[in-house]
């Protein structure tokens, strides 16, 4: 298997030109994973671009991407494979001559198989980059589904036999962390977690991300994003929060927040009633003791 | 052939040594580290330029660490297993500065190696007084230099920290030291003014987020100084001692009971992503619970359509039960982090249940349910537990019997049978009178009674405690230290 980077720094470059500010774990992590052949298990806050990393990272190297998006009641038929029955029962009628031998034969063929995204994404010719995403959502029983395609990028059909991957794709899967993904799972990824963004980071993506804005502005937006995530919030403001608030500050024609500004547009910051109250009490309160 | 076998395994031997000896480390910490974790990390490292300390750390941590809480505990370790040897050494002005403090700790021998290392920031010199250093800690901070902030670090720390070979106290005492002589309060003040008078006239809010931003770097110098005072111990005491006494537990496994302050905050930050869990997977739970028993009178129905044969089964319809939950939480001295947490939980996870009712008592009681109806902010709730709750009857000692006769008194209304009581306290009573038909008579009319237990195991009955005395009519007693245990007793019984 070629590899597809040659150094961490040529990742976060190539991440870079895609617009998607990786820091060093990030891409030590990109990079490693393409190494030892290893799918990367993404856990963070919602809204800190755990999904944007998988389609930056397929951007990237030109991939197409393959997405299961996860959800409770997930099975087999909707995740991996699916038999056509009803192409079979066609296939069954019509020919109704030839003995059981050969239509067994026939129907449980390549023609006859519905591939969902897992089975798809191991067969592809093209490179592909796989996203698991929200792998928390599905039952634990479920997540062994997904064990033989991530330890040996395989998966086996009981009446077609084992298919194995022509090329071993990226895979990256991802959970909000509402609850504890099993250890079979976690012993096969490489782990990273992706918190908010530090100060100059964030800084870095406004600025990027929001065409039109001000160095002073984005400096602004990441500042008081910071101050508002150090509150005790029910949720704090997420990354695609902060560029909404800076798209609407650039709309409004803000050129500089001050605390009026800032407390009416706090509802694209804050989702939650009482943190929005409570960023408001801080801006104010802020105002106060300057006066004093 | 043979001599290059050989060769290889030459070369990989230090590194095997080295990785074996810093995954014992990761679980001597408490982390779980499992054979095939080590081999991809194994494997790992050498995919990798090693002498780049950064990729080399994230690689590890990639491999080894399968739960962001555990990070802090990753990054300990690695701090102080990688911190002199092998060649990912990077650091290398530091370099001398270990050599140095490694032979002996001689005061010359270490000004010198400051010295020749912070060159670039402004020179760390013996000539300077202490003036002279608060007034270089100013400028560092003020101009966000970060060579210049190191420089402070380690000058500050060899001046005050007074740290001397083999002297057997932890890295928080000179930490102590250090910081008390800085007096970073009063620098943070002054960079307030200077940046006020630089900035006339400006809006309260970008003081504030100046404030947010000074008080950020004075973070960031004291994690380097702490990290300078561990890089001293280490160069003094040898990797593997220091790994010991570094080691702290695990956010899930800290004691309530002798948590000092900043990990009471990294509990309450651990409590919020925990109450959300246990919230999903008690109504997982719930749901999938096996569908009702059969409904014997619907399938004869039914069987009249196959001849009277009961082919097609009938279910009543699952009635997930919502328990109704009786809190009494004991609030004083001690005990009260760990009834401040549990009432936090319970109430975060109200959707849970169909009703919470929660008392708190000392030696009075008072029910406390109203400070937290139509709140989202539980914090505040807790606070106001804390100061407007008529709880001290006499003397404000913990006083069981009486509190107890309270509720009795007042509020066994409370408790039906559709009730959970969860009882929290030491029972630790003062000698006074247990009144434990209480107790019984709240497990007459609930469906269950628990008695959560702070304490350890060992401790109970021992002097004034007389928890079983309590118990002996509870269905369950549990020992709850930890938030572990707490997640357990929650997911266990409700």
């Amino acid at each position: 298997m070629s590899e597809r980077f040659t150094d961490v720094e040529s990742v976060r470059d190539g991440l870079k030109n895609v617009d998607y500010l990786a820091d060093d774990g990030l891409a030590s992590v990109v990079y490693l994973a393409d190494r030892l052949d290893k799918p990367i298990l993404v856990e963070g806050p919602a809204g800190t671009g755990k999904t944007q990393l998988a389609k930056s990272v397929a951007e990237m190297i030109g991939a197409r991407l393959i997405r299961l998006q996860c959800y409770e009641g997930l099975d087999e038929s909707k995740a991996l494979y699916e038999w056509n029955y009803k192409k079979q029962l066609l296939s069954i009628q019509s020919k109704q001559q030839s003995d059981w031998e050969s239509i067994e034969e026939d129907i449980f063929s390549d023609e006859f198989l519905l591939t969902r995204p897992l089975l798809e994404a191991i067969t592809a010719d093209d490179p592909v980059v796989l996203l698991i995403d929200e792998v928390d959502r599905v039952e634990v029983e479920t997540e062994a589904l997904l064990l033989e395609i991530l330890s040996d990028y395989q998966v086996s059909i009981p009446e077609l036999g084992t298919i194995v991957a022509k090329q071993i794709p990226l895979v990256f899967l991802t959970s909000n962390n509402t609850r504890e993904l099993s250890e079979a799972l976690k012993r096969r990824a490489l782990y990273m977690y992706l918190d908010y963004p530090e100060l100059e980071r964030e800084r870095e993506i406004v600025l990027t991300k929001v065409p039109d804005i001000s160095q002073n502005l984005a400096d602004q937006v990441a500042r008081i994003v910071r101050s508002v995530r150090q509150l005790d919030l029910r949720k704090a403001p997420s990354v695609s929060e902060t560029l909404d608030w800076a798209r609407t500050l650039v709309l409004l024609g803000v050129e500089h927040v001050d605390a009026e500004t800032a407390t009416d547009t706090a509802n694209i910051l804050l989702k939650y009633r009482s943190d929005i109250e409570k960023a408001t009490k801080e801006f104010a309160s802020s105002e106060d003791t300057f006066d004093a | 052939m043979t001599t290059e076998l050989f060769a290889a395994e030459v070369m990989a031997d230090p590194l095997l040594d080295l990785m074996g000896g810093f995954i014992q480390q990761l679980r001597d910490a408490g982390l779980p580290v499992s054979l095939t974790e080590n081999l991809d990390a194994m494997e790992a490292v050498q995919a990798i330029p090693i002498e780049d300390r950064l990729t080399f750390k994230y690689a590890l941590g990639a491999t080894l660490v399968k739960n962001h809480q555990h990070w802090p505990a990753f990054e300990t370790v690695f701090d102080v297993y990688f911190s002199l040897r092998g060649p990912e050494y990077s650091l290398s002005n530091d370099d001398d500065d270990a050599s140095g403090e490694g032979e002996g700790d001689d005061g010359q021998e270490n000004d010198q190696a400051e010295g020749s290392g912070s060159e670039a920031g402004g020179g760390g010199g013996d000539a300077m007084s202490n003036e002279d250093l608060a007034e270089m800690l100013y400028q560092a901070l003020m101009r966000e230099d970060q060579n210049l902030q190191r420089a402070v670090a380690r000058t500050s720390v060899q001046r005050f920290a007074g740290m001397e070979p083999g002297r057997p106290v932890g890295g928080t005492y000179y930490l102590y030291r250090t910081l008390r002589n800085l007096d970073l309060d009063g620098v943070l003040e002054r960079m307030l003014e200077q940046d006020r008078a630089n900035n006339e006239g400006r809006s309260g809010l970008d003081d504030r987020l100046a404030k947010d931003e000074y008080e950020s770097r004075i973070e960031k110098l004291k994690t380097e100084i702490e990290a300078e005072i561990r890089r001293r111990l280490v160069a003094d005491r040898g990797v593997e001692a220091m790994a010991k006494t570094l080691r702290k537990p695990l956010p899930e496994d800290l004691d309530f009971m002798h948590a000092t302050r900043d990990e009471m905050e990294t509990l309450r930050k651990a409590i919020a992503p925990l109450t959300r869990k246990l919230a999903i997977r008690l109504a997982r739970k719930r749901r999938h619970r096996n569908k009702g028993g059969l409904d014997f009178r619907t399938t004869i129905r039914k069987s009249l359509s196959y001849g009277g044969v009961p082919a097609e089964p009938r279910f009543k319809h699952p009635r997930p039960s919502k328990p109704e939950i009786v809190i009494l939480a004991d609030i004083s001295g001690s005990v009260a982090a760990f009834a401040r947490f549990t009432l936090h939980l319970v109430y975060a996870m109200s959707g849970q249940f169909s009703k919470v009712r929660a008392f708190v008592f000392i030696d009075g009681l008072d029910e406390v349910t109203r400070f937290f109806d139509g709140h989202d902010d539980i914090t505040a709730s807790v606070h106001r537990v804390n100061t407007e709750a008529d709880v001290v009857w006499v003397d404000g000692h913990s006083d069981y019997g009486h509190a107890f006769e309270v509720f009795e008194k007042q509020y066994m209304n409370a408790i039906t049978p559709k009730t959970t009581v969860m009882i929290l306290g030491d029972a630790r009573n003062n000698y006074h009178a247990a009144q434990a038909w209480i107790i019984q008579e709240m497990k007459r009319n609930a469906k269950q009674v628990f008695w959560l237990n702070p304490e350890p195991g060992s401790y109970w009955d021992t002097g004034d405690s007389i928890v079983s005395e309590y118990a002996q009519y509870c269905d369950g007693l549990f020992e709850v230290r930890n938030l572990r245990q707490l997640e357990t007793f929650i997911e266990a019984v409700l």
